[in-house]
């Protein structure tokens, strides 16, 4: 039981997790995305991609490319978001949500892609 | 370099992750405290954006002010938790950014990947020197000169910044490591394709030994000249396949006794092996008689041995001597002038000062001197740091270990005809060597010629190459040397060695040999003297104008108008 592997396999799977909350629900309607899981989605995301450092084998590389991919989307997102309520004026219109929501969509993608991997690692240790 | 970045990122997880909370945090806090408007009623609070934009400017302690509006004072409360949250987080990540940059193994980490980088990225050949004391520091500065490249290991990380600020021409690649590492050596360049050599010159022997074992191994072809100071691990040596090793203390008795049986031929070796330019040193001839030998250690010995076979009557001086060892072995110390007194100074033809310790050897000289004026001094310098006190006691001849090994190495490395040449001289008369420095004495007056060797193939000679294969003219050996500015005169330089392509050799060949394609010639003579043969020898107008006296300059269109005009008068005169 370590506890290293637990606490590096709780943000990944909370990174997820916090990422499909959010994008669940009708594309282009505001009320159904809630801000604060944007947030707590990009913090988590952004602790699980440091604690992926420094892990020199393939799987570590893998890892940590899925996680700043996911890093990325959801910071383009949140600037999406940001742009729209602060610079341009409109506020949360179905268009601007659609494409907030679309790009945690594919950050959603990569986190998956990482809980997979995670997975996999987890099984060929078999134990 | 990655490998260096990944262990910089591992380190820094935990102060990154705690940046990160704080900053969340400080952001979550200010998106839920509510604020107040500009006339003090209380408002909204600030989005995720304005809340992150001023924990940025905050947390960095840039600190524009409370923007959007004036801060209610629960804001404000907040914001001095942030502040001192956040700069903790940054203290965190500076200190132990500073602290991997501090750490030795780290450091050790950046150097080495830099190191085999630039090995990698090599594209001259070069010559990786193993130990790079007083020897190797001599060795390096000669190849230098010379326009060569080295890469260096020593053992003492100081050794190497001493290098490091050296003034040479082109850096040398230099790592601190322990050269018994065959993975250290294989990042040096053993196994690249442009490593020339493998010099080891520590003063540890089972080193030395390591590194022969590793090179011959890794790569069999690879020439390595070997320092080596007990019999013993020579011969081990010899067994991994070793041609090159050097004793500098049977090296230097063997010049001792050369010097007493020829010394023409030991002013030749002399001369070869000192470093071209440098001024010669004048030699006297040894005197025969009585000598004495203080010091019994490896050099003492093999004094001792050489000069025992000439039937020299020799007397020995040891501190350190067994009871038991005979009649002609004194125990005492040479700095005593009663224990020279005693050994026979006075009546002594020479002296042979030989301890490990340079200043015992300074004040034996001096002693000996007072005592005995006219005797013939040899005296050991152990460090070549120490030269300006041992020029103060005009010895006859000096001997320093560094010296030798690294001229040694020089020879070798720049001409490896040379040796051959060497070994032939041994076998050759006194007068037949003294004919021969006054002929190189006339070339290059009192300083030592530059030695090199040219092949003649397609690379280093094409333009003789070609030349030889013309049915008509025959190339001579006394033709090439002329000059090829005026080829009345001859170039100032000796044609030492021919080596024929199937191996045999040519001493001194005459003027009127024939050179065949594979040839191989050892020359001495001036760095002019050089460059012009070497003009001679790849350009083929040149080597017309040599061979011939007829000037063809001019493409091809001069010659054709050159060869019309000429055509009439030939056929004139074929009428």
């Amino acid at each position: 039981m370590n506890l290293e592997k637990v606490i590096f396999g709780f943000f990944i799977v909370l990174a997820a997790t916090l990422n499909f909350g959010f994008v669940l629900g009708d594309i282009g309607n505001p009320a159904h995305h809630h801000i604060y899981e944007l947030f707590a989605a990009i913090v988590v995301n952004l602790i699980a991609t440091v604690l992926k450092f420094g892990d020199r084998t393939q799987i570590g590389a893998i890892h940590l490319a899925t996680s700043l991919v996911a890093d990325l989307q959801l910071i383009c997102a949140a600037s999406v978001w940001a742009w729209a309520a602060h610079v341009a004026g409109t506020g949360m219109t179905a268009d601007v949500t659609s494409s907030v929501v679309s790009l945690s969509a594919g950050a959603l993608f990569a986190n998956v892609v990482s809980v997979v991997i995670l997975i996999g690692e987890t099984l060929m240790l078999r134990r | 370099m990655p490998s260096v970045i990944f262990l910089v990122f591992r380190r820094m997880r935990s102060p990154l992750i705690l940046l990160i909370v704080v900053y969340a945090l400080s952001v979550l806090g200010f998106s839920l405290i509510p604020g107040v408007d500009a006339q003090g009623a209380p408002a909204a609070p600030m989005s995720f954006f304005h809340a992150f934009y001023f924990v940025s400017y905050t947390a960095t302690t840039i600190g524009f002010g409370e923007l959007p509006v004036a801060f209610s004072e629960a804001q404000r409360m907040w914001t001095t938790v942030t502040i001192y949250l956040s700069v903790i987080g940054w203290s965190y990540v500076i200190f132990k950014l500073f602290a991997i940059a501090q750490d030795s193994g780290f450091r050790q980490a950046l150097a080495s990947a830099r190191f085999e980088r630039r090995v990698r990225r090599l594209a001259e050949p070069f010559y990786l020197i193993c130990g790079c004391g007083e020897t190797g520091g001599l060795l390096l500065r000669a190849l230098d000169r010379m326009n060569l490249r080295c890469v260096v290991l020593d053992l003492s990380q100081a050794r190497i910044d001493e290098l490091d600020l050296e003034d040479l021409g082109s850096d040398a690649i230099t790592l601190a490591g322990d050269v018994r590492s065959p993975q250290l050596l294989e990042m040096a360049g053993l196994t690249h394709r442009h490593c020339r050599a493998v010099i080891t010159l520590t003063d540890d022997d089972r080193a030395n030994l390591a590194v022969c074992a590793s090179a011959s191994l890794l790569n069999p072809q690879l020439p390595v000249i070997a320092r080596v100071q007990s019999n013993a691990i020579a011969a081990n040596m010899a067994s991994f396949g070793i041609r090159h090793r050097i004793n500098p203390f049977e090296k230097f008795a063997d010049y001792l006794r050369l010097a007493i049986q020829k010394p023409g031929s030991y002013r030749l070796m002399d001369w070869l092996l000192a470093l071209p330019g440098t001024q010669l040193r004048r030699v006297d001839t040894l005197p025969r008689g009585h000598w004495l030998i203080c010091g019994h250690g490896r050099f003492g010995s093999a004094v001792e041995e050489r000069l025992g076979e000439e039937g020299t009557s020799l007397r020995i001086i040891e501190p350190a001597a067994p009871p038991e060892a005979g009649a002609h072995v004194l125990r005492g110390i040479g700095t005593e002038a009663r224990v020279l007194e005693q050994a026979g100074l006075r009546d002594a033809a020479g002296v042979v000062v030989g301890t490990n310790d340079d200043v015992t050897n300074l004040a034996i000289a001096v002693t000996a001197r007072e005592l005995n004026p006219r005797a013939f001094l040899v005296v050991r310098q152990n460090l070549v740091a120490n030269r300006r006190l041992f020029e103060g006691i005009d010895a006859d001849i000096l001997m320093v270990p560094s010296e030798i090994i690294a001229h040694e190495c020089f020879a070798l490395l720049t001409s490896p005809m040379l040796d051959r040449f060497l070994d032939l001289v041994h076998a050759q008369s006194d007068e037949w060597a003294s004919a021969l420095i006054a002929r190189l004495r006339g070339i290059a007056g009192e300083r030592a010629p530059h030695l090199w060797s040219i092949r003649i193939d397609v690379e280093q000679a094409p333009a003789v190459l070609a030349r030889i294969g013309r049915p008509d003219d025959d190339t001579s050996l006394g033709e090439v040397m002329r000059d090829p500015l005026d080829r009345e005169q001859s170039l100032r330089l000796v044609a030492l060695l021919r080596i024929r392509h199937d191996g045999q050799a040519d001493p001194l060949p005459a003027s009127d040999t024939t050179l065949r394609a594979g040839d191989e010639i050892l020359f001495a003579g001036t760095r002019t003297a050089r460059a012009r043969l070497e003009l001679t020898m790849r350009n083929a107008n040149e080597l017309d104008y040599v061979c011939t006296g007829v000037d063809r300059r001019g493409g091809w269109l001069g010659q054709r108008l050159a060869t019309m005009i000429k055509a009439p008068t030939v056929r004139k005169s074929s009428h």
